[in-house]
């Protein structure tokens, strides 16, 4: 639902700290192991959680999220098996907004409407479909629509003045800025660039403005909550799960969402 | 001519644009550049003077005596792709998209490939033209079509090995979408077959289409009248659409596509997608897939790396649902035998993905009878199979 995303905007101070989003992919080793990091994201400062649904043919994301998705779908999970996660959540949680990220091959498998109304059962708030862009989205636009979900689209380096507008019409919640031209995992974008591309989308979609892609360090982390209302760390929380375990990820989290605090602030 | 797709990529309910938001404006940059060459005639007299001078077109419509007579029954004829220089199809394609490349500045060239032979194409034109080339190939096709591995790199191309997924050709194919993705401002992609987002399924059919204008003026000329049929194998069915193409409107000609049923289509190890496949978003179109009940892509076989993919192009799709086009598959085994078959009776080495559409073309041929008249489209020669084809016959060579 579209109020969490709002209240959660609206309870940060927005000049004082951006907001904190973490990435994490469903059933990535398995399902309870994902469950239990999902769960702790809150405590460890994640204002808003993205939740990845696996997919086999990820040309969106670098080699660690796609080989997390590889691992979710060994142990067998699925797109109501990832709902299920959100389910389980809700029980101790009504408050964190709850994203789902993925591609369109096996919700447009499973059927946008029946998609939309699970989505919707389950306490999710949203959705981002990384390859349905503006021009193939209407039809699951219209199915989150009736149930008042958030279809977040992306902008990107490419998204020049005279496409923004498409990219931004009829998008709720927020608008996620890729701010680096390539793969998840990648190289991050020029501070200045992110700066004014944020400026310019919050200005012209009166949306708070997320930022993704390329973050990995708290240094980072820093650098862009000068200019964005959330910043987004995935790839560098995946690979930290895998390798060191939950601990050691939710180190990681607290690290980058401290990091989110602007300067001059005196806590978050 | 039929007039589809329409202004959104669509083929019907197939086709589209699905890509990242980061590839939309590339993508309606080349939408916008093909529109610009279409009708521009100095295109066209660039693409014929290569077309001729350098692919060696127009290639012969050849009657296939002996495969004739084997068949006891249509005449058959073969359209000999395979004469074309690289050995395949794929060049008239890669012609086409290197010529707009060209046009539109751009000078780092990507591709895909499996079998190799596009890859080939690629590296040949990019050479010809003086372009950078990268072609992205799974490591699985990597091991079985090492000669056309060299060919590239002796075309100066450097090939990047893919690991991810299941290391074939669709996971080459999000490789140069990553690429893509990331270095979008220099570089053109070139796909090799009529699948991918809108504009590819409709300008690689449309650089492929000269194969049917050839085959009709050729079939016209030689027996005076349209074929009953016309057959193709398919891999993403851009050799398929480019014979089809031109007949689309004459109703009364068949149009036969043959998928790679590998070791059976009633098992898990095929890539008959729209024979075991149902409709899905995968590399930027909605298409027939090869996926599980949750919507996930599933692996394809063929021994034929150039067939081993689990989608089709949107446009076949179409064709299927509306039924102008018939679609029919052939194994593994078939393949291997049509193989030795059609090299021992023409003395014509076939590549295996278009030894796919001989059983087929043979069995139409002994039910249409001595009336009957079939062309079947010769899309390469299998020089780059003689290694799987040896170690299929456990020789060493
Ligand atoms: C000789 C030959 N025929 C057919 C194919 C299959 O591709 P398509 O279906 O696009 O013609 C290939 C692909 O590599 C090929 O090399």
């Amino acid at each position: 639902m579209t109020h969490r995303i709002e209240k959660t905007f609206a309870h940060l101070n927005a000049a004082t700290q951006s907001g904190f989003v973490a990435y994490i992919m469903g059933g990535d080793p398995d399902h309870e192991a994902s469950l239990e990091l999902m769960k702790a994201l809150p405590s460890a400062g994640v204002d808003i959680i993205e939740l990845g649904m696996p997919f086999t043919d990820p040309a969106a994301d670098g080699p660690v999220i796609e080989l997390a998705g590889l691992r979710a779908l060994k142990s067998g999970t699925t797109v109501r098996s990832v709902l299920d996660m959100a389910v389980a959540f809700r029980k101790g949680n009504d408050t964190t907004p709850i994203i789902l990220m993925g591609y369109a091959n096996p919700i447009h498998h499973m059927g946008y409407a029946s998609f939309a109304t699970a989505t919707k059962d389950a306490g999710v708030d949203g959705a981002i479909i990384v390859d349905l862009p503006p021009e193939e989205d209407g039809e699951l636009r219209t199915a989150f629509e009736k149930h008042g979900l958030a279809l977040i689209r992306l902008a990107t380096p490419t998204t020049d003045d005279a496409r923004l507008p498409k990219v931004i019409a009829g998008t709720k919640g927020f608008v996620y800025y890729v701010s680096a031209l390539g793969i998840t995992g990648a190289a991050k974008g020029e501070n200045v660039a992110i700066s004014e591309a944020v400026t310019r989308i919050r200005t012209a979609s009166g949306l708070p403005v997320v930022v993704g892609f390329g973050v990995k360090t708290p240094a980072q982390a820093s650098e862009v909550a000068r200019s964005a209302d959330a910043v987004v760390v995935g790839s560098a929380i995946v690979d930290k799960f895998h390798k060191e375990g939950k601990d050691a990820a939710l180190d990681l989290v607290q690290k980058l969402s401290a990091a989110t605090l602007k300067p001059n602030s005196n806590g978050k | 001519m039929s007039n589809y797709p329409d202004e959104n990529g669509r083929f019907g309910s197939y086709g589209g644009r699905y890509v990242a938001e980061t590839l939309m404006p590339p993508i309606l940059a080349l939408e916008a550049a093909y529109k610009d060459v279409r009708n521009d005639p100095s295109f066209w007299a660039d693409f014929d003077r290569f077309a001729k001078h350098y692919v060696g077109r127009p290639s012969p419509l050849y009657f296939a005596e002996r495969l004739t007579e084997h068949g006891k029954g249509a005449k058959i004829y073969l359209k000999r792709e395979d004469l074309n220089h690289t050995g395949a199809h794929k060049i008239n394609n890669v012609l086409g998209q290197l010529l707009l490349a060209k046009r539109m500045g751009k000078k780092r060239i990507i591709a895909e490939t499996g079998a190799g032979q596009h890859g080939v194409a690629t590296a040949t034109l990019a050479a010809r033209l003086g372009m950078d080339c990268i072609v992205f190939m799974g490591a699985v096709d990597i091991e079985r079509q090492k000669p056309n591995v060299f060919r590239m790199k002796l075309l100066g191309a450097e090939v990047r090995s893919v690991t991810s997924g299941t290391s074939t050709l669709k996971d080459a194919m999000n490789d140069a979408l990553r690429d893509w993705v990331t270095h979008a401002s220099e570089t053109f992609y070139c796909i090799g077959t009529v699948a991918g987002p809108h504009p590819y399924p409709e300008m690689v059919r449309d650089f492929q289409a000269i194969i049917g204008r050839e085959t009709k003026a050729q079939i016209l000329k030689a027996e005076n009248r349209l074929p009953d049929a016309v057959v193709a194998c398919i891999g993403g069915g851009s050799n398929a659409m480019g014979i089809f193409h031109e007949f689309i409107d004459d109703k009364k000609v068949r149009l036969i596509g043959v998928e790679a049923a590998g070791r059976g289509v009633d098992t898990d190890e095929h890539a008959a997608s729209l024979t075991g496949g149902a409709p899905g978003i995968l590399h930027g179109n909605r298409t027939y897939l090869l996926q599980d009940e949750h919507g996930q892509i599933n692996d394809a076989h063929s021994v034929s790396a150039g067939l081993d993919y689990p989608g089709i192009g949107p446009e076949h799709s179409y064709l299927h649902e509306i039924g102008r086009a018939e679609y029919v598959s052939c194994t593994d085994a078939e393949a291997v035998s049509a193989f030795q078959l059609c090299t021992k009776l023409e003395g014509i080495i076939p590549a295996l993905e278009s030894a796919h559409a001989i059983p087929r073309t043979l069995n139409l041929a002994s039910k249409l009878g001595e009336h009957g008249l079939i062309i079947m489209n010769m899309s390469g020669r299998g020089d780059k199979d003689v290694n799987t084809i040896a170690n299929l016959m456990g020789v060493e060579i």
